[in-house]
């Protein structure tokens, strides 16, 4: 049908190159062969990705953020399941007000957050702690679990419990054999997108994290803050690869449009 | 069977009484707590540090510098992000899922490392962008971008670039497609079709998503920080200042408390508007 | 006594009453219908027999036992609900198996009565599809096998066949008819299609605002409509001098009522008058027999059986 003009097309083009280059370029200059920033022109060198496992720190760092985001976003979807249910299936009075709480982590700065859990934290004797960590990023998750989950349980027909209910089926055979199933590609797309937020989160980790407890990405910032080096950039380029990767996988079982845009995952017609 | 919604919610209220609402109400009173450089946080009820922010000029200063980045931001997303949306609505099918991944991936990979690329490609004189706009012509010194609000600006509107293609995407759906054609077949040049019948329609997706990006930008840190640097400072990265390096808690506390209630009131004013406004849009 | 009683049954949410005192009774083997307007009050009866919806009061009893006792799970009833409700995680033959499964039929006993109800709905070859690799008409087909393997005493169809166009319908009718003569369950089915209802059923009831306006067999109801609501719900009526006619029922005559045709329309099998009368607009439907008919514009005269 309608197609797109070549001035679109240009502007097109000159719009992803400017949404590419910054990650590009860094991924170029992690293959310098220099001591120093520079693009690899004639010579193309791993020695930066090597010198990343001289630096113990950014290996424990990024284990530390995998089991991280791990943690705290299964415990983000355990937690979001019975809300949703609560908030897909019933109405009742202060829903909305519980809806828009538990969606409110998106729209509080992570400044505030952050601020907010070191004084917390401090307080009660959890600063710098990894349990701190996890109860800080099970909160900025939650919003991204808890949509997805709600899209697939608002897409879940009542009628399908039911026709199991008339056939016989217990409240846990409907719940293990129909209703589970049904929502869990809700479950799992929900953790995977609480997962990179968590990997990701640098502003409110970066005041909760002690010298002990340091995320991947805050280790990243600390040290470009220190110096910007080559070694930096070969890690950037590492957390890229892996992102991307992901990315290609979840859009592959999801499609990422209805990841970030969270529409229902509707099983009716 | 009354109490069965509120059962289900429970763990999550748990959750956010205890580990959302106390820390926020602590640092609420943290901002009226008092502060010396010997004595540390005194646990008492004084305005002084809202004094402080309130009526010190460089405070105003650097207030006025996160509004006006965020604002530009915002102007700069909207400008750029709404026309790119609109052509990838209106490209043929794998082309369209190829690019939209292209431009909403990057809002997935770590801040630290793309705003890493833009200080790699800032970077002092030698910088890329100087060297490109001074191979076209535009420019006969290479311009300072590294520290300086331009720079941050132009970093900050790609690291939030994705979340208004994304809003303005998402009204583009709801479009049917037939009314454009519709307006074609009255008569109506294409130019007219985008001003008259497309762009009232896509509006409301167009503010949402700058509400979304000011917001976020804001309130943004590790960009400021690392664009910016020491000398640029945002409230953000001031907070961060107070609380890490002077470790006057209080203090920073009430920079954090002034922000998030300016944002809370500019998205509150905006979401009035786009309620009066595109009611019947919504409806 | 009849083997499916509903007494005085009666939901209400909030003030108002979805259903209002509706007492039926359905013997074995019966087709009956319940036929209304939307939101007259079909689905929530019907949940209440299936036991999704509480009666506010009243009684449900299923050969003489109350079925208000009995958990939703353990009625034995079968449902075919509005959207099919087909498990769409599971294949055709394991959302047929379910039912059977639940009530710890053995698997090769599962097997051989899954494939026999398959077989009855015509879908013997469909057993490893996915639902949603099925047309509609197929589905339904499935939600009917589902429902019917568990060899239920009830059979519950809610507007089974309201997402089928307008073929596809009146085949699944004639299909559904066959299915429920020869496996004998005694059947309730929910629509809001007067002609359907009149199709499949051996009585219908005509609700209106949660209460049966009139219980009795198709023509009978047709013909002797014990409300102006069941009249005109059943199809198209004349009220002329306080009598309702129906259209098919009126003929041109040499002497009667004296009109103008104001409009003429072309239906196929038969034509359709609207006739401008002293006793106002008078709708006239006769049978295309290739005879020469009146024209826009004509003088006419009405005639019809016991008209003085
Ligand atoms: N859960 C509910 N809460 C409040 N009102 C309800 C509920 N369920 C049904 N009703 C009301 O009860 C009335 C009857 O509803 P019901 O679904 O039984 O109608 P129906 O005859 O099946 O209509 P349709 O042909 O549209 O399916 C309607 O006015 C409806 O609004
Ligand atoms: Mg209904």
């Amino acid at each position: 049908m309608s197609r797109n003009g070549p001035i679109a097309l240009t502007y097109h083009v000159l719009f992803v190159s400017f949404m590419l280059a910054p990650i590009l370029v860094v991924c170029f200059v992690a293959f310098t062969p220099e001591g120093y920033l520079s693009f690899p022109t004639d010579r193309w060198s791993l020695r930066w990705f090597y010198a990343i496992a001289q630096y113990p720190e950014f290996i424990s760092a990024f284990w530390r953020s995998l089991w991280l985001g791990a943690i705290s976003s299964a415990i983000a979807v355990g937690i979001s399941v019975p809300a949703a249910l609560a908030i897909a299936r019933y109405r009742f009075p202060g829903r909305e007000a519980m809806t828009a709480l538990f969606m409110s982590p998106l729209m509080i700065p992570h400044l505030v957050l952050g601020i907010a859990f070191l004084r917390f934290f401090t307080q009660i004797g959890l600063g710098g702690t990894f349990t701190g960590l996890v109860l800080s990023h099970i909160v900025v998750v939650i919003p991204f679990a808890l949509r997805l989950t709600l899209a697939s349980a608002v897409g879940l027909d009542r009628s399908i419990e039911h026709a199991a209910v008339s056939l016989g089926a217990s409240e846990s055979v409907v719940l293990r054999r129909i209703t589970l199933p049904l929502v869990l590609p809700g479950l799992v797309s929900g953790w995977a997108l609480a997962f990179i937020n968590s990997f990701d989160e640098v502003t409110m980790t970066v005041f909760i994290a002690a010298p002990g407890t340091e995320t991947l990405p805050v280790r990243m910032f600390l040290y470009i803050q220190d110096n910007i080096d080559p070694l930096v950039t070969s890690v950037s380029a590492c957390v890229i690869a892996i992102t991307v990767a992901a990315l290609l996988v979840l859009d592959r079982a999801f499609g990422l449009e209805r990841l970030l845009i969270g529409r229902s995952a509707g099983h009716g017609r | 069977m009354r109490a069965a919604p509120y059962l289900l919610c429970v763990p999550a209220l748990v959750l956010f009484a205890g580990v959302v609402i106390v820390p926020l109400s602590m640092t609420v009173l943290l901002s009226f707590h008092d502060w010396g450089q010997y004595k540390g946080i005194e646990p008492v009820f004084i305005l002084k540090n809202w004094h402080e922010v309130l009526s010190d000029s460089y405070f105003h200063e650097m207030f006025a510098r996160t509004f006006r980045v965020a604002f530009f931001v915002t102007l700069l997303a909207a400008l750029f992000g709404a026309p790119e949306a609109y052509i990838l609505n209106r490209m043929r099918s794998p082309w369209r899922g190829i690019f939209l991944l292209v431009i909403l991936g990057p809002l997935l990979i770590s801040v630290v490392a793309r705003t890493l690329g833009w200080a790699l490609l800032f970077g002092g004189n030698s910088g890329l962008v100087n060297k490109a706009l001074m191979g076209m012509g535009l420019i006969s010194a290479p311009l300072p971008f590294m520290f300086t609000e331009v720079g941050v600006v132009v970093a900050l509107t790609h690291v939030l670039m994705p979340y208004m293609v994304l809003a303005v995407w998402a009204s583009l759906q709801r479009l049917d497609p037939q009314v454009e054609n519709a307006a074609v077949a009255l008569g109506a040049g294409p130019f007219t079709v985008l001003r008259r019948i497309v762009l009232p329609q896509v509006m409301p997706g167009i503010l949402s998503g700058a509400v979304i990006v000011f917001a976020l930008a804001a309130s943004a840190f590790a960009t400021p920080a690392i664009i910016g640097g020491r000398r640029l400072k945002v409230a953000s990265t001031l907070a961060y200042d107070e609380f890490l390096n002077t470790l006057n808690w209080p203090l920073g506390a009430a920079v954090a408390v002034l922000l998030l209630l300016a944002l809370i009131a500019v998205i509150w004013g905006a979401n009035r508007l786009v309620e009066r406004r595109y009611a019947q849009v919504f409806a | 006594m009849a083997f499916l009683e509903l007494e005085k049954l009666t939901r209400s949410f909030g003030a108002h009453n979805a259903v209002d005192g509706l007492t039926l009774g359905v013997e074995k083997g019966e087709f009956v219908a319940l036929l209304g307007p939307s939101g007259c009050g079909k689905t929530t009866t019907l949940q209440m027999i299936a036991g999704f919806v509480e009666p506010t009061s009243g009684a449900i009893r299923l050969g003489g036992k109350d079925l208000l006792a009995i958990k939703p799970a353990k009625r034995g009833l079968g449902i075919v609900f509005q959207s099919y409700a087909l498990f769409p995680h599971m294949t055709v033959a394991e959302n047929v198996a379910f039912g059977l499964e639940m009530q710890g039929v053995a698997a090769a006993e599962r097997r051989t009565r899954v494939a026999e109800t398959l077989e009855l709905v015509g879908l013997g070859a469909f057993g490893a599809r996915f639902p949603r690799q099925m047309s509609g008409g197929q589905q339904q087909r499935v939600a009917l096998a589902r429902a019917l393997v568990i060899r239920p005493q009830v059979l519950l169809l809610d507007e089974p066949l309201s997402n089928l166009d307008a073929k596809l319908r009146e085949g699944m009718q004639i299909e559904l008819r066959q299915i429920q003569r020869t496996v004998g369950t005694t059947t309730i089915l929910v629509t809001h299609d007067q002609a359907e209802a009149m199709a499949l059923s051996d009585r219908i009831v005509v609700m209106n605002q949660g209460k049966a306006e009139q219980i009795g067999p198709p023509h009978e109801a047709y013909e002797r409509p014990a409300t102006p609501f069941v009249a005109n719900f059943l199809g198209k009526t004349n009220l002329v001098n306080g009598a309702t006619v129906r259209p098919e029922r009126i003929s041109f005559a040499e002497s009667g009522l004296a009109g103008t045709v104001r409009t003429r329309i072309f239906q196929g099998n038969h034509w359709l008058y609207q006739v401008d009368t002293a006793s106002g607009l008078v709708t006239v439907i006769r049978q295309n027999t290739g005879e020469a008919m009146p024209g826009e514009g004509d003088a006419v005269h009405l005639g019809w059986e016991g008209r003085a």
